[in-house]
């Protein structure tokens, strides 16, 4: 094991998995940074240090610095997949997934089953996600619901540097698209993580992070602290929470959620996205359906407001979920009889 | 320079208040006083200024992630752009938008932006309104401008809206401003045309200019050509000037593409607002103390400004709800 930070994790596993396989691309905007400077190459090593020393390493075929062009970075990595490659393409921010849309949502998501499976697509879309920086209403937003209603892709949404390791090298080692989501109010988090070079974790199964018998709580990327501070507060006045990270939207583990509901009765669902059409809906719509009768309560959502993300500090962090209105919903689902 | 001397006061004072403006935000944001993501636009002055002093609140601009100047040319309020960007709910967008989201419909100003390339095809619908609306008593179309950096000359949706406004002939008019930079890239390794974003445009039908954008003068000049042209219904238009940005693409940028010097010898050779200040006092259509007193008068403008945003109003957790719709 080694402690790395959550960014270190993004870089160290994509930069090991380059090494391993030769049909490991990369692509975005300054992902090496200076090109064309005085500086030059690796000025910057990636907006986010993300892709430090990639260019040094492989050269300009395998590690594209693009102009700005969104629509065509994401369409490329799709091009590039159906050519025998394994492109990682990186979004700056999640919110330009607007500018590149058609190309992930008609053209990469649906390769596949429009060709009648007689092809693959293990590209890879990083986008750099989330609120708690004050970036406003076009750089701080969780799109994670759109894409994983979008059949075809498979969504991670990692929570520590250790799940970013083993979630990022699974996500270049599978044949499908995959939406990598990463939130970069995280990438500063320090965590252990495995030395094993052959270390993934497949998708589609969740982790409890904290075990309890009287509430479930669900959560993705920077919401599972904030659902383990607010069961760790619970736990102190006796409350037990199992808080489970759900780490892949798509595919999703239904059966982790749907055991501990039946132990708990009671559900709070935490998202940092808006309500309506979204993650937590979806969930929330799975367990009435599948665990109505383990039911005890109704289903609590943390969510954001119906609205776009404010600026103000103040705004912003009122238009947060944070571990009081969690533990505020769980004392509710506690309540209710 | 063909302007009055009360032209070229204004001109300078308003070059002199985005400087001002920027300058101060530098140090505040190093203090940590503002949150977010800032991008000043010292250093192009001269382009914001030259264009928008040509402009009345009946045309349109919209703008970019850098807007700061092209807010302050087109006549956004200064007091409540500063409480903008201290997320005041008295500022222009309520403390909603911040920085990168100042907009005054009011006074022609669409929006800065967020999102690279989103402008151009903003202002081509501003521009085709304009056509519809039809031209003034004068023989005048109002028009519309959209501002757009070297990076985002790189964007589909700039080259849509470009031919669009061709085959539209909408009055639109596309304001490049090459500061040689997209964040950390040079645009020479960025833009494929030979170092050059006006024969992109050229290639759709365009009538293209092209102009040094440090120096005013020759800013103010080709706009009043390119304004001539297209307000009397001739198409949309478009001019690259070539500019240079003082500060780093965000403040915290180590900018370590820069070639070493490079800062010192652009703020020396090719500051527009000391350029302009050189040229009105050598051919003696200005002097040297009236520039001083806007210097000094707009210093404390800004001065006030930033202590008025400071003690301004601050947005509470019910403004969240507010104006997502007119009706709920
Ligand atoms: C669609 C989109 N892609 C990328 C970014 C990130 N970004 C913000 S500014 C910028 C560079 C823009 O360069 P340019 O157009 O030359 O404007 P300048 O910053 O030089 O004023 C980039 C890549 C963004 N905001 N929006
Ligand atoms: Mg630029």
């Amino acid at each position: 094991m080694a402690r790395k930070m959550y960014r270190d994790a993004v870089r160290d596993t994509i930069f090991e998995e380059m090494k391993r396989d030769p049909n490991v691309v990369v692509l975005g905007e300054d992902v090496v940074g200076g090109m064309g400077t005085a500086g030059g190459p690796e000025a910057i090593g990636g907006i986010w240090s993300t892709s430090g020393g990639f260019y040094e390493a492989f050269g300009p075929d395998r590690v594209i610095d693009t102009p700005i062009s969104e629509s065509a970075i994401v369409g490329a990595a799709g091009g590039l997949a159906l050519s025998g490659k394994r492109p990682i393409a990186e979004l700056m921010f999640a919110d330009f997934i607007g500018v590149s849309l058609d190309q992930i949502w008609n053209q990469i998501a649906k390769f596949r089953y429009m060709f009648g499976g007689k092809t693959k697509c293990p590209a890879i879309i990083r986008c750099i996600y989330g609120a708690g920086y004050n970036a406003a209403a076009q750089h701080s937003q969780s799109p994670h619901a759109i894409l994983t209603g979008m059949p075809g892709l498979k969504v991670v949404m990692p929570s520590t540097p250790a799940d970013v390791a083993g979630l990022m090298r699974q996500a270049i080692r599978e044949d499908d698209p995959v939406i990598f989501m990463e939130h970069k109010a995280l990438y500063g988090m320090k965590g252990e993580v495995h030395d094993d070079p052959d270390y993934t974790i497949p998708f589609g199964h969740a982790r409890l992070t904290r075990a309890g018998q009287d509430v479930t709580i669900l959560a993705t990327g920077m919401m599972v602290g904030m659902a383990e501070g607010a069961a760790d507060k619970l736990a102190a006045d006796g409350i037990g929470a199992d808080v489970i990270d759900l780490r892949t939207t798509s595919p999703l583990d239904e059966e982790a959620i749907l055991d501990s509901v039946e132990v708990t009765g009671r559900l709070v669902i935490v998202d940092e996205a808006p309500p309506r059409c979204s993650l937590a809906t979806d969930l929330a719509a799975i367990v009435a359906n599948k665990a109505f009768a383990s039911l005890k309560a109704p289903i609590e959502m943390v969510t954001a407001p119906h609205t776009p993300i404010p600026f103000a500090r103040e705004l912003e962090s009122a238009y947060l979920p944070n571990p009081d209105k969690i533990e505020a919903a769980v004392r509710k689902a506690l309540a209710y009889n | 320079m063909q302007l009055s001397r009360e032209d070229l006061l204004e001109a300078y004072r308003r070059m002199k208040i985005i400087r001002d403006f920027e300058d101060f935000l530098h140090d505040e944001i190093a203090k940590g006083e503002i949150a977010g993501f800032t991008h000043l636009y010292a250093g192009q002055e001269a382009v914001a200024v030259g264009v928008c002093e040509h402009l009345t609140d009946d045309d349109k601009i919209v703008s970019t992630h850098r807007g700061h100047g092209h807010c302050l040319a087109k006549g956004c309020d200064v007091e409540g752009m500063m409480k903008e960007i201290w997320g005041s709910r008295e500022g222009l967008c309520k403390g909603k938008g911040g920085s990168m989201h100042i907009a005054d419909i009011d006074k022609g100003m669409l929006g800065a932006n967020g999102i690279v390339g989103a402008g151009a095809p903003i202002a081509v619908g501003a521009a085709i309104a304009a056509k519809i609306d039809g031209k003034d008593e004068n023989g005048n179309l109002k028009v519309s401008i959209a501002f757009s950096g070297d990076g985002a000359c790189n964007q589909g949706t700039t080259f849509e809206a470009m031919n669009m406004a061709v085959v539209t002939k909408a009055p639109a008019i596309f304001v490049f401003e090459n500061n040689h930079y997209s964040e950390h890239t040079g645009f020479e390794y960025a833009v494929g045309t030979d170092k050059d974003i006006a024969s992109r445009a050229e290639a759709f039908g365009m009538k293209v200019w092209r102009a040094d954008g440090t120096d005013f003068s020759a800013v103010h000049d080709t706009m009043r050509e390119v304004l001539e042209y297209v307000r009397a219904g001739n198409g949309p238009a478009a001019v690259e000037f070539d500019t240079e940005r003082f500060y780093g693409h965000f403040e915290g940028d180590p900018q370590r593409y820069r070639a070493k010097g490079e800062l010192d010898r652009i703020r020396a050779e090719r500051d527009c607002i000391k350029k302009f200040r050189e040229t009105v006092t050598e051919a003696k259509l200005l002097e040297g103390e009236e520039l001083d007193k806007i210097d000094a008068e707009v210093a404390s403008r800004i001065e006030k400004a930033v202590e008025s945003a400071r003690k301004a109003e601050r947005p509470t957790a019910e403004d969240v709800l507010v104006d997502v719709y007119i009706d709920y």
